[in-house]
């Protein structure tokens, strides 16, 4: 026979066990969120195929692609796509470019972060090379050509939600990556 | 509704042999100050929830000045009085300052408080035939940790002002106002945050293990149902929100991006978080509400209440599916149709145990032998306003009229009737009906009935007109408008001063009743009120429930 002070302090220490799996469960969202976006698109998360093959061009179907270019506020770059807009056949491979300058005369690593609108195309927009997987260092006045290459899957020509869309707009945002390391 | 009517002299700690430990009552100090008992901690609850009432309906009544005519007229003059002169720019934000302090104190210092904290503390117990509750001490916590939480939060506008909105969004609260006084908020829903959960742990272990004999949980009154669902709520609820809110503190100090796309995170996860804990919070602050209102309905009717297991049951599926709806507060934010489609049709599901509730509340009164009695009045004025509050929630819930919807002022309107009308009026009938239990003197019945009927008149005036400018288009959150919308906005602050007329009538029967009221016998409704609290004498012995009572 156990005491009442035994059973409160059990149904109580479970009660607290029950807080913290729900605490854990709050910052384990951040991993399981990013986890998310990548296998559905959700938000307009690209899907990224380093070094794979584009399947094809599919006949007839063809999608305009936008290409959109910002610095975060106060970054001292100078970034825009050199085409604003291209035709791509769906499955097609593409390559695009965009040109970076360092306004400043400091060298200044940035990283670019990137979507795609609508949303629903995000999950079948697939990049085999971009700029943006990795940091970039540009030297004081520096200019660099970007390029990106990309395909829309053909797949998505099966979605009800997304066969529909014939103009998909790219676009990235650098940010400055302040590391203490490299300081100046 | 349990059938636990017994002699009330049967399980009276208070018999002439227990008498000396039962009402040995300890200083003052030590009595309110290192409380353990569940009767004067509620009391202390109740007593905070009205002193942050005060505050936030003063606040409240600031904006409603401010929005009485186009333009901008006391902003600056308040902005003065606060800091010194400032510049335009300042007094705007101190608006979105006053909205933010507005929501928050409602919220996590009146509302939450008052249900749960006071109400809670003061009947689940008694209800359930325990003595106290289960960790007398962590109540004491509980309660005390609300304190530093609240004067953090009303010290933040003297450090420029947390104007983020009871929300807190990122990037606006994150790289979007810098300074003190947005840290001091977040740790003030910290404080809050702890010790509501620290609460519900409380009510959880109560309600389980110290239930008297006999009273099974299908036998439970249903307001210590409603408090132990809210509990759970609050358990499962609150520490994602700890987990978010601990999220912006880092970002904003420590250099982590959790919600900033430059380091790779996202802003939109914010809100996922945060509304994954607000959606449920909107439940936490109802439930009890529920529950205080079914006994009332109960009691005055004289009648047990209709389908109880339904009404018990209707609000465990509230809770629940209170869990998975949260996104149809972000239908804004670039949700694709499908997901849309879902969060609409849970949404609208919740209407379903809702729906069970109201017209179990009016199987209840039909045929019931009724009094209209003050704390009648207030429940049924809580029935109207909440169903208005509901219909107006069902329109919102549709993700297609929320892209018009979204942050106007038909949003403003539509949670205030469910919470400012809801929530509160419940409020306000708990207060009226354990008036007598609580306190041991009788509240006035004629200025009981005048306040209900001023309050009734003034928050409609208030709060109807908004449905029209929302309509119109009025965003939320600004503190001017075209003159268009002159004309509703004036209404709404004439309510206000209405509703703050039927206040000071409240306040004037609180004083009055408390110095000079009729002395509350035992039961004061008869044969209608048939839970715990009635068997006892009013107030209740300091100790009661030496003896268990028994329930068949």
């Amino acid at each position: 026979m156990t005491t009442l002070a035994e059973r409160n302090r059990r149904v109580g220490l479970m009660a607290m066990a029950l807080v913290g799996a729900m605490i854990g469960l709050g910052f384990a969202s951040v991993p399981l969120y990013r986890l998310f976006c990548q296998v559905t698109g959700f938000n307009g998360t690209i899907q990224k195929a380093e070094g794979a093959k584009a399947p094809g061009a599919v006949v007839g179907k063809i999608v305009n692609v936008r290409f959109d270019g910002n610095v975060k506020p106060g970054m001292p770059w100078k970034f825009a796509p050199e085409e604003h807009v291209q035709r791509v056949a769906v499955g097609a491979r593409d390559m695009a470019f965009y040109n970076a300058t360092n306004l400043s005369d400091k060298p200044i690593k940035g990283t670019a972060t990137f979507n795609v609108t609508p949303s629903q195309a995000g999950q079948y927009f697939t990049k085999i090379q971009c700029f943006c997987f990795t940091e970039q260092v540009l030297q004081p006045g520096e200019t660099m050509r970007m390029p990106v290459i990309f395909y829309v899957d053909p797949k998505i020509l099966q979605d009800p939600d997304a066969k529909n869309i014939n103009e998909i707009t790219l676009s990235y945002t650098f940010f400055p990556v302040d590391s203490a390391d490299d300081e100046g | 509704m349990t059938d636990a009517t017994a002699a009330p002299a049967h399980f009276q700690a208070h018999d002439d042999h227990a008498h000396h430990d039962a009402d040995h009552k300890p200083g003052f100090f030590a009595r309110w100050f290192m409380s353990t008992n569940h009767k004067d901690i509620g009391t202390l609850y109740l007593i905070f929830a009205i002193i942050a009432g005060i505050i936030g309906g003063a606040i409240s009544g600031l904006m409603r000045v401010e929005l009485a005519e186009p333009g901008i007229q006391y902003l600056p003059t308040w902005l003065e009085m606060l800091h010194g002169p400032g510049t335009f720019d300042e007094a705007l934000h101190l608006w979105n300052v006053l909205v933010t302090a507005h929501g928050l104190i409602m919220v996590f210092f009146m509302v939450m408080p008052a249900m749960i904290g006071g109400f809670g503390n003061w009947f689940v117990p008694i209800m359930i035939g325990a003595p106290d509750m289960a960790f007398p001490r962590m109540n004491n916590v509980s309660f005390w940790l609300l304190v530093p939480a609240f004067i953090l939060l009303l010290a933040s506008p003297f450090f420029g002002g947390a104007g983020t909105g009871w929300t807190v969004y990122a990037p606006l609260s994150t790289y979007g106002e810098p300074g003190p006084s947005v840290d001091m908020a977040i740790l003030s829903l910290h404080i809050a945050g702890a010790s509501s959960i620290l609460g519900a742990i409380n009510f959880i272990t109560t309600i389980f293990n110290m239930r008297a004999p006999g009273m099974t949980l299908h036998k439970m009154p249903l307001f210590v149902w409603s408090v132990l669902i809210t509990a759970f709520l609050l358990l499962l609820a609150l520490p994602v929100l700890a987990a978010a809110i601990t999220m912006l503190l880092t970002d904003r100090n420590f250099g982590t991006t959790f919600y900033d796309p430059a380091g790779g995170g996202d802003p939109i996860l914010y809100q996922h978080l945060f509304w994954f804990f607000g959606h449920p919070e909107v439940y936490i602050m109802i439930l009890p509400g529920f529950g205080i209102v079914s006994h009332i309905i109960s009691t005055f009717s004289k009648k047990p209440i209709f389908g109880y297991l339904g009404m018990a049951y209707a609000m465990v599926a509230i809770g629940v599916v209170g869990f998975i709806v949260w996104a149809h507060h972000m239908f804004t934010t670039g949700l694709d149709v499908n997901t849309k489609m879902y969060f609409t049709a849970a949404t609208m599901v919740i209407a379903v145990p809702t729906g069970i509730k109201i017209f179990s509340w009016i199987a209840t009164m039909w045929g019931g032998s009724m009094t209209f009695k003050t704390p009648m009045v207030w429940s049924l004025g809580f029935i109207f306003m909440f169903t208005v509050g509901g219909v107006t929630g069902v329109v919102l819930a549709n993700g297609g009229v929320d892209n018009y919807m979204h942050d106007t002022y038909y949003v403003v309107a539509h949670f205030h009737y469910v919470l400012s009308l809801g929530a509160v009026f419940g409020l306000f009938a708990g207060f009226y009906y354990w008036f007598g239990k609580m306190w041991g003197k009788q509240y006035n019945e004629f200025l009981g009935h005048l306040h209900f009927w001023v309050f009734f008149v003034g928050v409609n005036l208030l709060f109807f007109p908004m449905h029209f400018l929302g309509l119109d288009g009025m965003p939320r959150r600004y503190p001017d408008y075209p003159d268009a919308f002159g004309q509703y906005n004036h209404l709404a602050t004439l309510g206000y001063k209405v509703m703050a007329v039927g206040m000071v009538i409240f306040f004037i029967n609180v004083i009055w009743s408390l110095i000079a009221g009729k002395k509350a016998e035992g039961n004061p409704w008869g044969e209608g009120a048939t839970t715990l609290e009635w068997t006892l004498s009013s107030p209740p012995p300091f100790h009661q429930f030496e003896t268990l009572p028994k329930v068949d």
